[in-house]
């Protein structure tokens, strides 16, 4: 199996796993938005509840988290890889530089961001996961059937401004990311095309601005209701 | 109009280099930038200080010899090469710092020059059509539709300045490879080759010690000749497909 | 010395084709013990390289550039002639032969022109094999447009990038047998002097332009592809590296060099804007084909334009004096470039220069405009508009554009015979760098053609006729002669930069660039000539007196690169003014106002002038003794070339 090592050891090889595991997360964060946007179902979390428990216990969607872990993991180790194979290909500095004039922020400042959403997983993980898997967290009943009440967690978490503060602002985060990201990675997959790149950038965009927003109109709403 | 050129002096390889600063009077707004600094050496040497070292060749925008990262952007504030920079780009009075291309595998030669011979070795590597001299088919035998001929001959217009490498925050020569590997694969003759040539010349650019692509358009952005940034996402196609039909274990 | 251009006898569509017979192989197996040294790695330098590697020759290839892909060759805009007869408009190989030798103001031997045209089918089927992409028609085959007043559709072209894409195309087949191992490269290298050993060419002497270091390499023959000599005049459409010094070395070591007067002025430069001016900028002469070229009627109206008193746009067609197309009414705008050249000198020097300097005339759009409208003109002139736009600030679409004549090609150089060998055995020119082809003036997009015949198909022939007889020993770096030629270059480094002087090598070479212009430029006069030889002479003395070069030998030192280019371009200048001054008729680019026809044209003589004009070297501080080639024409009748 040399080559696939070297080919994925190789600058494009790298990049192409960058762009795949990003794109599997985008997939992810579609699909783990539709679940949270349960928690404003206004149910009093049943709702919630459901899901989280089915996400829980279904092996399918357990086999996908390992792999979501995983990716996340991937995306995480090359990043560092490749930053520092980028940083060792320009040793010296220039003194002045002005790359506004020839490219994005977020574009250039792709490790910055995605370290700011890695913290924010793992607080995030910590906050709810972590506590739902291996704490004690308390039971409801909901049509005669016994559900850990992960609803209250969220609840109880994002009555504290300063925590629903740092979800909103890691949406921020985590919209620039998406706002480069997204058409990137197509690009680098070498999915581009005169009649389509327009259409998937333009989507890129959209998808960046609707779903980190989506995100963090949970703990602004919930912590609203919480007043 | 009279200006203050911060300009990076490096006596050679080993030496460590730093900034100098001079001012220039007098400078015709019609003047192009590198006859600016013919202006600053002749009055260096009239001092009897050692010239600014800079490379420089046809001075018409076509064989990419000049290069220079002008405050802050390679080739100075227009989307062209240095030599067709002209002085009524800047206004009296401005500062105008002056650097060298800066990456690993473009090492400063002296001054304001560097070696670019990792664009040679990569174009060695594979950056052609194996055919001999003689014995090829009449040019009329191979016929390419016009919106292919025209799109290779957009990547063909490279001339190899290095400008792609020394805007890129990551020092990457992904623009300049890509638009190689892009003509030859989009014309017909470049066909037999097509595989073997992207794996190739990708190594070589890996070896050089360039940078990766963040797809952050800098490169084609500041690109003399405007080189697109699809043809990075046609290499990259290329080398996947490559990494996976050729029999290179 | 009798000079012999071996031209084989037969008829001439056969002297090719039989010459490829008779010449001597070299058995395969022996073509790897043969060395070939080529230095210049344009066109002319990189085909042939690559040719003669294919071929199982060892080869050194040496530049100045920092690549062989940045060789000048690359800023060729045009196109590149072929008799592909492609569109079906009579083009044929005797038409490409005979407009060449008519262009040439039969002053070109035919056996090389007729070959020349002959292989121009070969180079257009070898470019498109290698991917050139040349221009095409919607049905996918080749695009071809009529070029610097030809008759005929024959000239293939990339945009306006022609030369870089053939350029870009030699250098990939070069860069093939360097990954190969039968091409070793030498970048950033200058040739300084020529070796021979028992009067055959045996290696070349170099100059490492980073280091310094000085250093011999040895070979069986050497190959002189080092363009031309335009930047004598300082200011030309040459890169500012482009020089004679290597040419001029052979030439002090025993080759002779032909017709130096021959330099052909390109039409339509973009105007000198000022003194720090330190190069011009051509406009291909395509625009010819839709601008029209005019002056003002009057020099009071030239004058208020100068001033910026009225625009270009105001004056009315009445006033305007389109001076091209009412002297050659069959040609108009598309008169040869010699004759469009001419007539802008005589026009400002009635005083009805446009611009500041009162050395420009409009090329106008307006018509063309009005006709096809923008969007067509965009399409087929864009890049050249904008380019302008870029260089002068001003919108080509607007006001009319300015140009002058500029030095763009010389058709002089080392004199080589019908094998591209020079007087010296083993040393051969290829390319710009010789004499042979163009005769007194360069048709439009024959220059590509020319480099490329050499390299491509000419002399992986008649090398190995040479090499066939020649032992395969090596001469080893470490012979005398070698020796010998490293310490002159190594004594004349250091009396360049012993000098110390007070005035840059710069001043001097724009000095030298004015006297040649002024005497040598589009108009010459016996007085002129002499008066020029004379300030040259001055001007020799006072370089190698005063120039001031800082730094050492042992570095990267632009300025010591440049003194030495300098003082071969002195010695060069002078010899011009020698051969302008015999030449005692006008032809082509050269123009001796004292022989003109009552209309002001060239007027040839051919009776006593026939000949290549060839120019030995005897030494320091003597005159050069002139030899002559008689051209014999057999297969066309000397006209007045008329373009009324």
């Amino acid at each position: 199996m040399s080559w696939v090592t070297k080919t994925l050891d190789s600058t494009l090889g790298r990049k192409l796993l960058m762009a795949l595991t990003g794109l599997f997360l985008i997939l992810f964060l579609v699909v783990h938005l539709a679940g949270n946007l349960q928690l404003l179902a206004g149910d009093g979390g049943d709702a919630f509840n459901v899901y989280a428990e089915g996400m829980a216990v279904n092996p399918l969607i357990r086999a996908v988290s390992i792999l979501n872990f995983s990716f996340i993991a991937l995306h995480v180790i090359y990043a560092i890889l490749l930053s520092r194979h980028n940083k060792k290909a320009r040793p010296v500095a220039y003194a002045v530089t002005n790359p506004s004039a020839n490219s994005t922020w977020a574009s250039r400042n792709m490790g910055i961001l995605g370290t700011v959403i890695f913290i924010f997983i793992l607080v995030h993980l910590r906050g709810f996961w972590y506590r739902l898997k291996f704490g004690t967290p308390e039971k409801v009943m909901i049509d005669g059937v016994e559900y850990k009440n992960a609803y209250i967690i969220v609840e109880e978490a994002f009555k504290n401004p300063i925590y629903s503060g740092f979800y909103v602002l890691s949406m921020i985060f985590l919209a620039f990311h998406l706002y480069h990201g997204f058409a990137s990675a197509f690009q680098t997959v070498g999915l581009r095309h005169k009649k389509y790149t327009p259409l998937i950038q333009k989507v890129g965009i959209g998808f960046a601005i609707l779903v980190p927003a989506l995100f963090a109109l949970i703990p602004i709403v919930m912590y609203i209701q919480s007043l | 109009m009279n200006l203050t050129l911060k300009i990076w002096r490096q006596q050679n390889h080993a030496d460590k280099g730093g900034f100098r600063t001079y001012s220039i009077t007098g400078i015709s707004e019609d003047m192009s930038f590198l006859e600016m600094l013919d202006v600053l050496n002749e009055e260096l040497t009239e001092k009897g200080e050692d010239p600014v070292h800079f490379d420089h060749d046809c001075r018409e925008g076509i064989c990419g010899t000049c290069s220079l990262f002008i405050n802050g952007r390679p080739h100075g504030p227009k989307q062209t090469t240095t030599c067709q920079l002209h002085m009524r780009s800047f206004s009296d009075g401005d500062t105008i710092t002056i650097e060298p291309w800066r990456a690993k595998s473009f090492p400063v030669l002296k001054d304001l020059m560097v070696d670019r011979g990792a664009f040679d070795r990569i174009i060695q590597a594979g950056g052609y059509v194996s055919v001999n001299t003689g014995g090829v088919p009449d040019a009329n035998e191979i016929p390419i539709p016009k919106v292919i001929a025209d799109e290779a001959f957009d990547a063909a217009t490279c001339i190899a300045c290095g400008a792609c490498v020394a805007a890129c925050k990551n020092a990457s020569a992904m623009l300049f490879v890509s638009a190689k590997i892009s003509q030859l694969a989009l014309l017909p003759q470049g066909q037999v080759e097509r595989r073997e040539r992207a794996e190739k010349m990708i190594a070589q650019m890996d070896a050089e010690g360039f940078g990766a692509c963040s797809n952050t358009g800098a490169c084609s952005a500041e690109c003399p000749k405007g080189i697109k940034q699809s043809n990075i996402a046609r290499m990259n196609r290329e080398y996947y497909a490559a990494s996976v039909v050729t029999e290179n274990v | 010395m009798k000079l012999d251009a071996k031209i084989p006898s037969g008829p001439l569509a056969e002297k090719w084709t039989k010459h490829k017979f008779n010449v001597k192989l070299v058995n395969p197996a022996n073509k790897r013990k043969y060395e070939i040294i080529v230095v210049g790695t344009g066109l002319a330098g990189a085909s042939a390289a690559a040719s003669l590697a294919e071929l199982g020759y060892n080869v050194k290839a040496f530049c100045f550039q920092d690549s062989p892909r940045r060789a000048h060759s690359i800023a060729a805009q045009g196109g590149i002639n072929a008799a592909k007869n492609y569109q079906n408009d009579g083009d044929s190989i005797f038409r490409l032969f005979y407009d060449t030798i008519k262009g040439g103001d039969y002053r070109s031997r035919e056996a090389n022109v007729y070959r020349l045209a002959e292989v121009s089918v070969d180079i257009i089927d070898q470019c498109v094999a290698q991917g050139v992409p040349f221009a095409r028609e919607y049905g996918g085959l080749l695009a071809n447009r009529s070029f610097g007043g030809a008759q005929v559709s024959r000239t293939f072209y990339a945009r306006g990038q022609t030369g870089q894409q053939l350029l870009l195309g030699a250098y990939s087949a070069l860069s093939r047998q360097v990954a190969n191992g039968k091409v070793k490269l030498y970048p950033r290298t200058e040739m300084m002097d020529l070796v021979l050993v028992d009067g055959k060419a045996r290696g070349i002497v170099t100059r490492n332009l980073i280091t310094g270091a000085i250093e011999s390499h040895s070979g069986h023959a050497v190959l002189l592809c080092t363009g031309g000599y335009g930047n004598v005049f300082f200011l030309s459409t040459n890169a500012m590296g482009s020089n004679v010094t290597a040419a001029w070395r052979a030439h002090k070591k025993g080759a002779f060099f032909s017709n130096p007067c021959y330099t052909q002025i390109h039409p339509t430069c973009i105007p000198v804007s000022g003194d720090h001016q330190s190069k011009l900028t051509l406009m291909s002469e395509s625009l010819r084909n839709d601008g029209r070229v005019w002056v003002p009627k009057t020099i009071e109206m030239a004058e208020k334009l100068r001033k910026k008193q009225i625009k270009p746009q105001d004056i009315k067609d009445e006033d305007r004096d389109y001076y091209l197309e009412t002297k050659y009414p069959s040609f108009g705008n598309l008169v040869p470039r010699d004759v469009a050249s001419r007539n802008a000198k005589y026009v400002c020097d009635e005083g009805r220069g446009v611009n500041e300097t009162g050395e420009a005339v409009y090329l106008d759009f307006r018509d063309a405009i009005l006709r096809d409208g923008e969007d067509l003109v965009r399409s087929k002139y864009g890049n050249l508009f904008d380019m302008y736009q870029q260089i002068t600030g001003e919108n080509p679409y607007k006001t009319p554009m300015m140009i002058y004549p500029a030095v763009h090609y010389t058709m002089g150089g080392l004199w080589v015979d019908y094998n591209l060998m020079t007087t010296v055995p083993g040393l051969y020119a290829l390319g710009e760098a010789n004499f042979s082809d163009h005769g007194a003036n360069r048709l439009g997009a024959s220059a590509l053609m020319q480099g490329l015949a050499d390299g491509y198909f000419v002399i992986p022939y008649t090398v190995g006729d040479y090499l066939a007889n020649l032992s395969n020993e090596k001469v080893p770096v470490d012979h005398p002669e070698f020796k010998k030629s490293e310490n002159e270059v190594k004594e004349r480094i250091q009396k360049l930069l012993s000098i110390n002087g007070t005035k840059s090598v710069d001043y001097y070479h724009k000095k030298l660039g004015k006297i040649v212009w002024n005497y040598c430029g589009m108009a010459r006069t016996a007085d002129g000539l002499i008066k020029a030889k004379a300030m040259i002479k001055e001007l020799k003395a006072e370089f190698w007196s005063n120039v001031k070069i800082l730094g050492t030998g042992e570095e990267l030192n632009q300025t010591l690169e440049k003194a030495h280019r300098v003082a071969d371009f002195i010695e060069l200048g002078e010899l011009m003014m020698d051969d302008a001054l015999n030449r005692n008729e006008s032809c082509g680019g050269h123009f001796r106002e004292e022989y003109q026809t009552p209309e002001g044209e060239a007027l040839r003589d051919d009776e006593n002038y026939a000949y290549v004009a060839s120019w030995e070297y005897k030494g320091e501080g003597v005159e050069e003794v002139l030899h002559k080639e008689e051209l014999v024409f057999e297969n066309v009748k000397l006209t007045q070339r008329s373009y009324k």
